[in-house]
């Protein structure tokens, strides 16, 4: 094996730490999301790490794919500083609205633009939507082996891979062949911080915006017209209860908590 | 009269065991049989020398069985399971497929989705199913902050996965159902085998696991140390209680491990009692919780959104009052 060609799927997604700033526009009953800041997905960046690991140990290039749209260049040049060699931005108006299925189109399809292509990381799921669907659905459109969750990973010279899959209690070990698509527990590694360096080298490295024509995808089969899932209303989880609020020294708030829980039968 | 229509539970099973969450679904699957007036609940169960778990599934609420029993599917692999239940479903045609979201149905379930080109919603909160057929699937996003609808109007089968502790299972000790025994031969080739599953390693984490606890106590960002962590710990040992903990207190190392962690993205519970202490409370946390009981919170910060979701609300140090309370629950015992 001379060196691994490895593509990179990250997602720009919405700061996890403003999700309670997330509102549903009454009106329109549409997600307001203007001014959130994004970030790079945090799964990715564990992704990435293993991506670069593996250069670390066989040589060879690690290629960031992205489907989102253009503004999104800033946050996955944080990747480039990290250490990726460059990255493929796919964008276009028709992507819109898309689900899983109908992203995993376009991103097969970067992929495989690409060309040779050893092997395809992406964090198991992102924080935004959470399905952790892409990385498995990737592999079946690529019609290559895949396998998401995986906490333990390791490749040799000839291209044999063994995998834990992170399973409810322990794991699963999986035995393959590259090429092979592998969804990145975030439980794998410890992303790297980017450097100075980095972030100065980023601004020199190939960043390329490809659309639906450049990918030879049919209309139909991306965005939300591709997708076969389609939304509806959204709606606010209702969580509220009475709150009753306990007050006093410490020994009267404990002796209303014992109380509490004796009415409602954990305590004899 | 409209078409019967057909939902498909496909069960989990380890090391001969159904695994909780399959049951649950199984469960829903039950009640959503019961409000399109006209369905048939199907339980698809796949395994190696796993008859006797397939005997059971009657009992909770399998109408009909598929049983797919092959030396070669003793382990969970996601090119051997999705490859049967493939064949199987372009086969019968299922109106609705329903797949619990534990590890290997997070990867299975898409995995097949794609297969068949249809569409499958994440980790549903909650299920509709109308007399037509048509299937509402609620889904959270950003953390569990907002919930959508999702629905899959053309494609068939309507496809969703749903957490462990979501649903409740049914136990119906007098019902029977058909059982059909698939021939693996014909539903799965070896060709087709590219990955292989060598050992599956078990690691039983130590303690009550959460999602069965009575009394969970859970703490957060706020608890500050490990060695505070270890209140909590005491605390919940006297009930044999769990502690659960937030994102944030796991990143810290202060917890028990990601198996302890409560939320959009970790454990949905549903204990009798669950006291939170050093929690803001972020909805993705809230959202894993909503069905305890009693649910009685603990923080300095008198404004903590955690309140608006408690029905005790204590603003307080946990630092004063915890020991306090530990005390006060050793003495009632004796």
């Amino acid at each position: 094996m001379k060196g691994l060609n490895i593509s990179v799927l990250v997602k720009p997604v919405p700061d996890p730490g403003c999700y309670e700033s997330i509102q549903i526009d009454p009106q329109t009953g549409i997600l307001v999301r203007e001014g959130l800041p994004n970030i790079l997905n945090p799964a990715d960046k564990h992704a990435l790490e293993a991506a670069l690991q593996l250069v670390e140990q066989h040589s060879g290039r690690v290629v960031m794919v992205s489907m989102a749209p253009p503004n999104a260049l800033e946050t996955v040049k944080e990747g480039l500083a990290m250490g990726a060699d460059e990255a493929w931005l796919l964008s276009d108006r028709a992507f819109a609205g898309a689900d899983t299925l109908a992203t995993s189109r376009v991103l097969a399809a970067g992929i495989k633009k690409l060309g040779l292509c050893d092997l395809v990381l992406a964090g198991s799921e992102s924080a935004d939507g959470g399905t952790a669907h892409v990385p498995s659905q990737v592999g079946e459109i690529l019609g290559i082996s895949h396998l998401t969750n995986v906490t333990w990973l390791n490749i040799d010279t000839d291209a044999n891979v063994r995998a834990r899959m992170k399973m409810e209690n322990g794991y699963i070990e999986v035995e393959g062949a590259l090429p092979m698509v592998i969804g990145v527990s975030r439980g794998m590694n410890v992303p790297r911080y980017t450097s100075l360096p980095g972030i100065l080298a980023a601004q020199d490295k190939p960043v390329k915006v490809l659309g639906l024509n450049n990918l030879g995808l049919d209309p139909g089969s991306v965005g939300l017209a591709g997708s076969p899932t389609q939304p509806g209303k959204l709606s606010r989880p209702e969580l509220k209860r009475q709150g009753e609020r306990l007050e006093g020294e410490p020994a009267e708030l404990a002796k209303r908590i014992v109380a509490i829980m004796r009415s409602s039968g954990v305590l004899s | 009269m409209e078409k019967k229509q057909v939902i498909w539970v496909i069960i989990e099973q380890v090391q001969g065991k159904t695994a909780a969450v399959s049951l649950e679904v199984l469960g829903k699957a039950c009640q959503l049989a019961a409000e399109a007036a006209n369905a048939q609940v199907v339980a698809v169960a796949l395994g190696s020398a796993i008859g006797p778990l397939a005997q059971q599934l009657p009992k909770h609420g399998a109408d009909k069985v598929f049983l797919v029993d092959d030396p070669r599917l003793e382990l969970y692999q996601n090119d051997t399971y999705s490859s049967v239940l493939r064949r199987l479903i372009e086969r019968e045609r299922p109106d609705v497929v329903l797949i619990g979201a534990s590890a290997s149905g997070e990867e299975l379930a898409p995995t097949l989705a794609a297969q068949l080109g249809t569409g499958l919603a994440a980790h549903c909160t909650n299920l509709r199913l109308a007399a037509d057929g048509t299937l509402t699937m609620l889904v959270p996003a950003f953390g569990g902050q907002v919930i959508g609808e999702i629905f899959c109007p053309v494609q068939r089968p309507q496809m969703a996965t749903i957490k462990p502790g979501v649903f409740s299972p049914v136990g119906l000790a007098e019902r029977t159902g058909e059982i059909v025994q698939e021939d693996g031969a014909s539903l799965l080739y070896d060709a087709e085998i590219r990955l292989r599953a060598t050992r599956l390693v078990v690691e039983e984490p130590p303690g009550m696991p959460i999602e069965q606890a009575d009394v969970i106590v859970a703490g957060g960002w706020g608890i500050g140390s490990r060695e505070n962590w270890r209140l909590l710990e005491e605390l919940a040992k006297e009930f044999n209680g769990a502690v659960g903990c937030t994102r944030p207190a796991l990143d810290q190392g202060w917890t028990g491990g990601e198996h302890t962690m409560i939320g959009s993205s970790g454990k949905t519970v549903r204990p009798k009692l669950y006291l939170g202490a050093g929690i803001s409370g972020a909805a993705h946390h809230m959202v894993g919780i909503k069905d305890s009981g009693v649910i009685i919170s603990v923080n300095r910060d008198k404004t903590a959104p955690i309140f608006q979701f408690s029905d005790y609300c204590v603003a307080a140090d946990f630092r004063d009052v915890l020991p306090e309370l530990l005390a006060q629950i050793r003495r009632a015992k004796h």
